[in-house]
């Protein structure tokens, strides 16, 4: 603690922030550019000059930069100072100098902060009458929009992109008035981080280029809070809707998740809510009916069925598989993941909720010291938790600098201390991995092997955990390698998941982080999921796929109900087949329109999450509410898409569910596990001041035309009975002492502040969490010490000869996921499908350029990869993707030449 | 999985043109390994590996970034960075001759802007152009030390001062 | 005089030979090296360095910050692990033309000040971080520190005394920022020579985040003589000219007789270095002014030359003594081009990182072509008298923008009429609006 003097008035702030931090956390504005909460000072753009004085008689003072001052105790300064306010307009006034003033054609307009921050200085018209320098312009891709003539050269984008997201494309280059920031040559941004350009930048240089196409205005777009679909991290996004398309999705700040920043495959892969051939209304063999028809058909099915059985949907809400459940009984209700990935998460479940660690929260992971990553790539199936790994190897700079006496957030000497230093990142996967620039070593080696090497590690680190035998010599000196750097750490963490198929690995992890506990409380466990709700789903204890595709082709069921799922993404083609030609009915209840949906005779129309409300579990056990950012009822009264619970709802009338609330309280009751979900969010009663919360902005326009092409009157906006916010920009939009709570948050706004830097007004301290809690409620209670996991596996061994070998899924972080895959940005930035064959194995399997893959009986042509990296004995497919096949875990495939 | 690897090599295996490749000399290789030596981190031998390219070929060609960039143990956009940065560096092709004009403070007093208008003339090209011939190009350079004398300029390594209008277009003459 | 006695008058410069530079033996055989040696054989680093802080040796390279004084806050010991030494040979200050006599004439002098340096702070390594366009200086310095090396006076366990030095020169590629010690940290890593932030002091964490000392040429050739002489030898040569000690290169040029580098005592009058050793103006000019330090200093007037050349007097004048050689600006001059030239050389020559410098300086620039041109209006000279203030001290990340204003506002001060001058008559059009910056960039690619 500290006490500082400003302007007169005295407050106690931490004294290891500095003035600019410790101004902003007391509601105090001082303009800036160039720091960034995440990011540190750098005194680069001048903008946030106050007056200092050396005590309360000095009236003369001296100007000095806030963010490179630190706030230290009996600090006298003035921000309402008259030098320091001339000074502050003078560097506004030398930014414009160059800067276009486009504000009308720039789509940063309306959420900039350079022009809050121009308000706020209060600068106003120029003297500068010469010509202004111009750039030419990059074409960065399918994300990323660039403009550079509007460059205040405020240095956050490489800072951010090369420093603090580890990029290695984009940089700055020439000097003087002369600087330019972009690639060395024009091209796609490689990072999967890009899209964060967009909200660092704090002008129109880096823009959202899927929001071009459609782009409107952030005061004419309504919001909601929402939860990004594309993994099991849980982040928080704010989607802006205008004329019932999804037309951008922003980060949401959540202080122990995703902070300031998404992962691109979640910012930029919404657009297959927008795809004009999704199923809207609901179909009877293809055919377009009325809902009410189309209930009616479905009803027959179901009471005229000898048995019935429904498949439940990890990236369905918990509200949607509860009903589901509720409407079969959860004997017949089966499992939405694949059989073994079903096995997975329910392991995972019991090493995170049950077992001594529980889940480390993503910010938790930046203070990490040391790290393994044992079997997955999780820039891939848990990107946001990579970008947090990164932090945490560049914290050693802060230790460094800790040691030297040097403020943390004193960005460039963090940097300039830390060169290539970092805290130890160990990757072991089965192939290349998106993070290996940061590891201090890297294992490549199949599933069992990678598995050995974790239980070797936990042996290490407690001898009373499983030994491995036979363990090669390398092995065990990696493994000591490893052991060596989490013993020594303040806070390992490790993480795995269950994206290399294996139980074994994920025991092994367990076993690891288990052992560092009894020493270390500080230790970290993170295990990834393979979907947003898989957690959700396997807390409703569903049966295993196979018996539900079994029971279909043995002909004791002939009735199946599919809540948003494709089957054909979860089994073998041939299995699937197989129990479908059996099936008397098959209703399918979904977003999207899939293998699944084309099969089915009665399809209901679902609403996407942007459409919907309901509850998913991310990886750590935190329920989170997202909420239908817009109505298409609204625009298109035919338009019948619903929340899947809403629809079985109403096929289960039994139920009296009327609205989330009644379905979301019926679960928590029912499921003990699943108590917390009530407080996921606050119910539909909720009010601030008797108001409901606006989804739109207060200067939302237009609205009174926006239906003139249907009838010139303006019909009543939607009732939301469903949650305390409204369709509307009547409502509570305020900020202040009497907040909303953070899981109501539809987008980032404070008086004067447009931009995403307004989360700074909404956070208990700058950076930090959010006020009235960040949102969402942790389900796990926290477990108990467990028996380690004894099941150590056989090393792998490949089959030396033939054309067998075995498949390994490869994740890539663009085109392996269901819904983001299927939007055009999506598609564009993705790798076309591959398989991918060890250099050693080459001349054996007879590949070249092509190669015919055979697996379950399916077979495909596929361009081939040579990997350095990949196990001899095996081959890699990416997961997920159009026109791989399915592949079950441990399965051989053969593979020829073309 | 690396994504953007995975592109390129299928270009290469779907049998994709590309362009002759830059490829660095044996002796280039060896001088910037020789240079890197000399310091605890390879980047720092950035300036000196960009100046060794330079030495040979005139220039830094845009292919270069990539190979030398990997020498350092850095990305090519930051190389490029570096080399766009300095002014002694040249990322676009030059003349055989490069004669940089000192257009610091005292040569300025003592007669700069007449030898730089004799040199236009002469040359018919003004600063950053280059003769059609390729043979000199014109840039403006601090000060080179040589105040007492000046005016002063360098026609590549070469210091020349006591410039007048009348002797300086048989300085630059000499350069072939 | 010999060269002995010479040496005990004018050490730095007593040795220079710019045709012929003595070879290791010659520069031996002349004493050289003895500082060295005899440093090691009896004193302690702590020693060493309590000898150039009692000498009061004020850094050379424009500053004026005590040597030893910047030396004390290296950490020091067994256990403080690798430090650096850089000599900043990047001289580009323009009007600056020192350092290059004494690389070119006396490398020696500076390889052993450099020895001197790096013992009395126990570095580890040393470079000579020398500006790209001085290859004949390159030349020479590496023929010099290879006799060195030979000489068993460089490498591991020098002269038996388990202190291992190793030197090299580090050869930069322009940018007149490179002169700034941070951004030279930054340029000898192989990075863009943008300044770091202070604290840390690069004597704490500098050069790939170790201790680091960056001493100039001229600071570091005068260490041999101190350890030679004694603290108080240097006191004295300042002849009671000035409060500091040792003799100082200065220069004179413009339009003067004989313009060049004269060693003088510290402290000797501007007068006395134009009128007697640059022998005085060239018949037919007289001086209008003066700067007294290189470019980024104020202009002083005539009035000013009695004033001794020291850090302080020439500070109380309202300058700098900066690098102390003298441009003399003779009548013929027009003060809003030679400021202008000034300005686009600064503005030019901006590293790029903060605002005021990298968008303050070209509007200057074009303000001051405006004004040139006749085409300026009365709100220029106002604006360009703001930004003196708004690209002052502690305004900008480093102290490049405020040097830029020095002549700037110096020249406000004195000639306010000549840029009066280029106001255009009112009601004239000035057609003002396509000024752009006529600084030539041709190596960033990206347009």
């Amino acid at each position: 603690m500290a006490t500082i003097h400003v302007d007169g008035k005295q407050y106690d702030v931490d004294g290891a922030d500095n003035l600019l931090q410790a101004c902003l956390n007391l509601g105090l504005d001082i303009p800036y550019f160039c720091w960034h909460p995440a990011l540190g000072s750098v005194g680069a753009c001048r903008q946030c000059a106050v007056k200092s004085f050396r005590d309360e008689n000095d009236k003369m003072g001296r100007i000095v930069m806030s963010c490179m001052t630190p706030a230290s105790n009996g600090t006298y300064i003035s921000i309402d100072d008259e030098e320091a306010k001339a000074f502050r307009a003078t560097i506004v006034e030398f930014l414009m100098t160059n800067h276009p003033h486009d504000c009308p054609v720039c789509e940063e307009g309306g959420h900039c902060h350079l022009q809050d921050m121009t308000v706020m200085t209060q600068h106003h018209s120029r003297s500068y009458r010469f010509t202004k320098r111009t750039h030419l312009n990059q074409d960065l891709g399918p994300f990323i929009g660039h403009e550079m003539n509007r460059c205040i050269s405020c240095y956050r984008c490489v800072r951010y992109y090369k420093d603090y997201a580890g990029g290695t494309d984009l940089g700055v280059y020439g000097s003087a008035a002369n600087v330019y920031f972009g690639r060395a040559e024009e091209g796609t941004l490689e990072s999967e981080f890009s899209g964060n350009l967009t909200e660092v930048c704090p002008t129109g240089v880096f823009t959202d280029k899927t929001h071009s196409e459609r782009y409107t205005r952030k005061w004419d777009m309504q919001y909601a809070p929402s939860i990004c679909a594309s993994c099991s991290v849980g982040c928080n996004v704010s989607p802006g809707e205008r004329y019932g398309e999804i037309r951008r999705v922003e980060n949401r700040y959540h202080g122990e998740l995703n902070g300031y920043f998404l992962c691109d495959r979640g910012r930029f892969g919404y657009g297959y809510t927008n795809l004009k051939d999704r199923p809207r209304h609901p179909l009877i063999d293809g055919a377009t009916v009325t809902s009410d028809v189309a209930l009616g058909a479905a009803r027959g099915m179901i009471n005229g069925a000898s048995k019935v059985i429904a498949i439940g949907s990890p990236r369905a809400s918990v509200e949607a598989n509860y009903a589901l459940r509720t409407m079969v009984g959860a004997a017949s209700f089966y499992d939405g993941h694949a059989t073994q990935e079903g096995e997975l998460v329910k392991l995972a479940l019991q090493i995170v909720r049950d077992g001594p660690v529980p889940a480390t929260t993503i910010t938790a992971m930046e203070d990490a010291d040391a790290v393994l990553v044992l079997g997955e790539d999780i820039t891939a199936t848990a990107p946001r938790m990579a970008l947090a790994v990164r932090q945490a190897a560049r914290g050693k700079g802060r230790a460094l600098a800790d040691e030297k006496k040097v403020s943390d957030w004193q960005a460039i000497s963090l940097a300039d201390l830390l060169q290539r230093d970092s805290y130890p990142v160990f990757v072991a996967s089965v192939d290349s991995t998106r993070l290996d620039d940061i590891a201090h070593a890297t294992v490549r080696a199949a599933p069992e092997d990678l598995a050995r090497l974790g239980f070797a590690v936990a042996n290490l680190l407690d001898a009373s955990s499983p030994a491995v035998a036979g363990l090669d010599e390398a092995t065990a000196a990696q493994a000591k390698a490893i052991a060596d750097a989490l013993a020594a750490a303040k806070k390992p963490l490790i993480i795995s998941g269950t994206g290399a198929g294996s139980t074994a690995v994920m025991q092994a992890a367990a076993n690891i982080a288990w052992a560092l506990k009894a020493k270390n409380d500080a230790t970290g466990l993170a295990l990834t999921l393979p979907e947003a709700n898989s957690y959700g789903l396997a807390m409703l204890e569903p049966q295993p796929l196979a018996d539900a595709l079994e029971a279909l082709a043995s002909g004791a069921a002939d009735t199946l109900v599919v809540l948003e799922n494709d089957l054909y993404r979860r089994a073998p083609k041939a299995v699937v087949d197989a129990a479908l030609a059996k099936v008397k009915s098959l209703i399918v209840i979904d977003h999207t329109a899939t293998d699944a949906t084309a099969r089915a005779q009665v399809v209901l129309p679902a609403a996407t999450v942007f459409e919907g409300d309901g509850t998913v579990v991310n990886y750590e056990g935190r329920a989170q509410r997202h909420f239908q950012v817009y109505d298409p009822k609204y625009y298109d009264a035919s338009l019948a898409q619903v929340e899947s619970w809403r629809w079985l709802a109403v096929l289960e009338a039994a139920s009296g569910w009327k609205i989330l609330d009644d379905i979301t309280g019926a679960c928590a009751t029912a499921v003990s596990g699943l108590a917390g979900i009530v407080d996921a969010a606050p119910g539909a009663a909720f009010r601030i001041d008797g108001l409901k919360i606006a989804r739109e902005p207060h200067r939302y326009s237009g609205r009174t035309a926006m239906r003139a092409n249907q009838a010139v009157s303006e019909i009543r906006q939607p009732v939301d009975p469903d949650t305390p916010l409204s369709f509307s920009m009547e409502g509570y939009n305020g900020v202040g002492g009497l907040d909303r709570p953070a899981a109501l948050m539809p987008y980032a706004w404070a008086p004067g502040w447009n931009s995403p830097q307004s989360w700074n007004k909404f956070q208990q301290e700058i950076g930090g969490h959010l006020r009235g809690g960040d949102p969402g409620k942790l389900l796990f209670a926290g477990g108990a010490t467990q028996a380690y996991f004894t099941d150590v596996p056989a090393a792998f061994t490949p089959s030396g000869s033939g054309s067998g070998f075995r498949v390994l899924p490869l994740h890539l972080h663009f085109g392996g996921d269901e819904l983001s895959s299927r939007a055009e940005p999506i598609r564009e930035r993705a790798s076309t499908a591959f398989v991918a064959i060890a250099r050693a194995d080459v001349a054996r399997a007879g590949v070249n350029g092509h190669a015919t893959v055979s697996v379950d009986g399916e077979l495909v042509q596929l361009p081939t990869f040579i990997s350095d990296t990949l196990p001899a004995g095996t081959v890699g497919l990416p997961a997920g993707f159009a026109g791989v096949p399915f592949v079950a875990y441990g399965v051989d495939a053969t593979v020829s030449g073309g | 999985m690396s994504t953007p690897e995975t592109v390129v090599k299928l270009a290469e295996l779907t049998g994709k043109t590309q362009e002759a490749p830059f490829v660095l000399t044996d002796d280039e290789r060896h001088e910037i390994e020789h240079e890197i030596a000399h310091y605890p981190d390879a980047r720092a031998a950035s300036i000196g590996a960009l100046k060794i390219i330079q030495a040979r070929r005139g220039w830094v060609p845009d292919g270069a970034l990539e190979p030398v960039a990997k020498m350092l143990g850095i990305g090519a956009a930051e190389l490029e960075g570096v080399a766009t940065f300095y002014s002694l560096i040249y990322r676009k092709p030059v003349g055989r001759h490069v004669v940089k004009v000192c257009d610091s403070i005292t040569c300025f007093m003592v007669g700069y802007e007449d030898i730089k208008k004799t040199l236009e003339q002469h040359l018919g090209i003004t600063h950053g152009q280059t003769t059609a011939d390729g043979r000199f190009t014109m840039l403006p350079i601090c000060c080179i030390g040589a105040c007492d004398k000046g005016p002063a300029l360098m026609v590549d390594d070469d210091l020349h001062h006591d410039l007048t209008p009348d002797n300086v277009v048989g300085i630059v003459e000499a350069y072939k | 005089m010999s060269l002995e006695q010479e040496l005990l008058v004018r050490p730095l410069t007593a040795r220079v030979n710019l045709e012929a530079p003595m070879d290791i033996a010659a520069y031996e055989a002349s004493g050289g090296y003895l500082a060295v040696r005899n440093a090691i054989r009896d004193l302690q680093p702590a020693d060493v360095q309590a000898k150039v802080k009692d000498s009061n040796l004020r850094g050379r390279g424009g500053a004026g910050f005590p040597t030893g004084i910047k030396w004390g806050l290296v950490p020091m010991g067994p256990d403080a692990g690798t430090k650096y030494l850089v000599c900043n040979a990047d001289e580009m200050e323009p009007n600056t033309f020192k350092d290059r006599l004494l690389m070119e004439g006396v490398p020696h002098q500076l390889i052993e000040g450099m020895l001197v340096a790096g013992y009395a702070i126990q570095a580890t390594t040393g470079y000579i971080f020398l500006r790209g366009e001085y290859v004949k200086s390159a030349e020479r310095l590496n023929a010099a520190l290879a006799e060195a090396r030979a000489a068993g006076l460089l490498g591991k366990n020098i002269l038996g005394s388990g202190w291992s030095f190793e030197l090299s020169v580090h050869t930069g590629a322009g940018r007149y920022i490179c002169g700034e010690e941070t951004a030279l940290i930054n340029s000898l890593e192989g990075r863009r020579a943008n300044p770091r932030a202070k604290p840390p002091f690069p004597q704490i964490a500098g050069a790939w985040g170790r201790p680091t000392v960056v001493n100039n040429v001229e600071s570091l050739s005068n260490l041999p003589h101190i350890i030679n002489n004694g603290a108080e030898w240097f006191k004295g040569l300042s002849q009671g000219k000035s409060k500091d000690g040792g003799t100082k290169l200065y220069g004179c040029s413009g339009r003067v007789k004989r313009g060049g580098i004269y060693e003088l005592p510290i402290g000797t009058s501007a007068r006395e270095i134009i009128e007697e050793h640059a022998g005085g103006m060239r018949d037919g000019y007289t001086l209008k002014c003066w700067l007294p330090g290189g470019a980024s200093t104020d202009f002083l007037m005539p009035e000013h030359l009695d004033l001794p050349m020291d850090f302080d007097s020439i500070s109380k004048a309202g300058s700098r003594m900066g690098t102390g050689l003298i441009m003399a600006v003779d009548q013929t001059a027009n003060m809003v081009s030679l400021v202008r030239n000034l300005e686009e050389f600064f503005a030019r020559e901006s590293c790029g990182w903060c605002t005021p410098c990298r968008d303050g300086l070209p509007w200057s620039v074009k303000m001051l072509i405006a004004l040139e041109e006749g085409r300026g209006r009365m709100e220029d000279i106002e604006q360009l008298t703001k930004l003196t203030k708004a690209l002052g001290p502690g305004r900008t990340f480093c102290a490049h923008a405020p040097g830029a204003m020095e002549p700037l506002q110096s020249a406000l001060k004195f000639f306010r009429a000549e840029f009066e001058a280029g106001v255009a008559p009112a009601g004239t059009a000035d057609a003002d609006a396509n000024i752009g910056l006529t600084g030539v960039v041709v190596n960033a690619k990206v347009a």
